[in-house]
């Protein structure tokens, strides 16, 4: 089955290069068509809402334009990296917030973060000043120590945003980052994730009045 | 930190608190002797028989870290985690073999004397055979990752890293036994060919270490 997309965009700031850029994008697996001619634009600190029914694609989007699945066909660029030819030019300037979390369910909160900071090369004693303000930011500084076995999946949710923007992400993949968070804790998260802090925002979600509110460009998968 | 040290820590700490693989691949290689002991009907063994039994013990064992090796990154995303890294992704494969060998030497140091009061009139054979040992256990780290990595990426993978492993692992139990015959022989160590089957084991090694570090990078990808 092909499928298809739509895009609505408010007009463009006029930046030179585009944080993605996606022409004719298609990803099969085997021969079934996950993700068929898709195309947008985004351009630097904007946000792009993905919507759509179950099944349309729209993790296989955003783990294609992080780079961990490869496009099938079609043109693929992420802060200036074609890909997926270039994909090891995105690594480490992108935070992926994937449906599930990136967490190591036997090490703590901490330990997890200190992980995905030498991961991503950061300085120890720098890492370790921003660790403790995103628990604080997130206010899961008491439970930092606690193995992620332990904790509910709202706080898994919250553990996993911190390891995703840790490394000041020029871009980020938001994968339903509201999953499992109430009403306060989206409080909480939205200075790390929300609109307008910076970095180049896609987010997949269910809550169409939530994204599009949001969104700059919208992304409707069918 | 560095990301081989962090990823190594991180590997033996969840070790560590769960106990999932060392233990068992200890009361593995204990049972076996019990069966050995009771199936041979010897409360002795020297020389070939004894290289044979110890020998595939161990590496029957090793199967059992070797199945567990990737499941943390399987199925908690360590694989996007890396992927996403801006890291040469071989210090994965430096540090997981690391991990394995470290493994197997906690196994020996616990199984080998063990082998040892069941079977060994004189134990003078152990010291120039545990040189025997660790080489054996660099390349049964540096083919059991690669081996592991690809099955991990199967939905067969119980089955998959024996049948794979198995068949390449035969010159290094060739070269293993074939030294232990002469060390663990009922006279006393016998060094006859020892440096004949050590340069073999070294050179084992150093062919499954370079393809692990040429084809690594590539067994990662989508």
């Amino acid at each position: 089955m092909e499928r298809t997309a739509a895009v609505e965009s408010r007009p463009a700031s006029g930046a030179s290069e585009p944080a993605i850029e996606l022409r004719g994008l298609r990803r099969d697996f085997g021969e079934r068509t996950a993700l068929g001619r898709i195309s947008a634009r985004l351009e630097p600190g904007e946000s792009l809402a993905v919507l759509g029914p179950n099944g349309s694609g729209k993790s296989t989007l955003l783990r294609v334009v992080a780079g961990l699945l490869r496009p099938s066909a079609g043109d693929v660029t992420v802060l200036g990296c074609a890909l997926p030819r270039e994909t090891h030019r995105l690594r480490g300037r992108v935070g992926y917030l994937g449906h599930a979390p990136l967490l190591y369910r036997d090490l703590s909160a901490r330990e997890n973060l200190r992980l995905a900071a030498a991961l991503h090369g950061l300085d120890p004693v720098a890492a370790e000043s921003r660790i403790e303000h995103l628990l604080g930011t997130v206010q899961m500084s008491a439970r930092g120590d606690d193995r992620v076995a332990e904790l509910s999946a709202g706080m898994k949710q919250r553990i996993d945003i911190c390891r995703a923007v840790l490394h000041e992400p020029e871009l980020l993949l938001l994968d339903e980052p509201d999953a499992h968070l109430d009403t306060e804790a989206r409080l909480l998260v939205d200075p790390l994730i929300g609109p307008g802090h910076g970095p180049s925002r896609v987010v997949v979600s269910h809550d169409r009045a939530a994204a599009t509110a949001d969104a700059d460009v919208v992304l409707e998968l069918r | 930190m560095t990301t081989f040290s962090a990823l190594l820590r991180k590997d033996l700490r969840v070790e560590l608190r769960t106990l999932r693989s060392l233990p068992a691949m200890a009361l593995f290689a204990v049972s076996a002797f019990v069966i050995f002991r009771f199936g041979l009907d010897r409360t002795s063994l020297d020389g070939e028989l004894a290289a044979g039994v110890l020998v595939p013990t161990l590496l029957f064992a090793a199967l059992l870290a070797i199945n567990r090796l990737f499941v943390a990154e399987r199925e908690e995303g360590g694989f996007d985690l890396i992927r996403l890294a801006p890291i040469d992704r071989t210090v994965l494969l430096a540090a997981k073999a690391t991990a394995l060998v470290i493994y197997l030497v906690v196994l020996e140091l616990i199984a080998v004397p063990i082998f040892a009061l069941f079977f060994l009139d004189s134990a003078s054979g152990l010291v120039p055979f545990a040189l025997v040992l660790l080489l054996a256990n660099v390349g049964l780290a540096a083919t059991g990752t690669v081996i592991s990595t690809i099955a991990t990426m199967s939905s067969a993978r119980d089955l998959l890293a024996p049948l794979i492993l198995l068949p390449l692992l035969i010159p290094l139990v060739i070269a293993a036994a074939g030294a232990g015959e002469h060390l663990l022989a009922a006279g006393g160590p016998d060094y006859g060919r020892f440096g004949t089957w050590l340069a073999l084991l070294g050179l084992y090694d150093l062919v499954f270490l370079l393809v692990g570090y040429a084809t690594f990078d590539f067994l990662l990808e989508d």
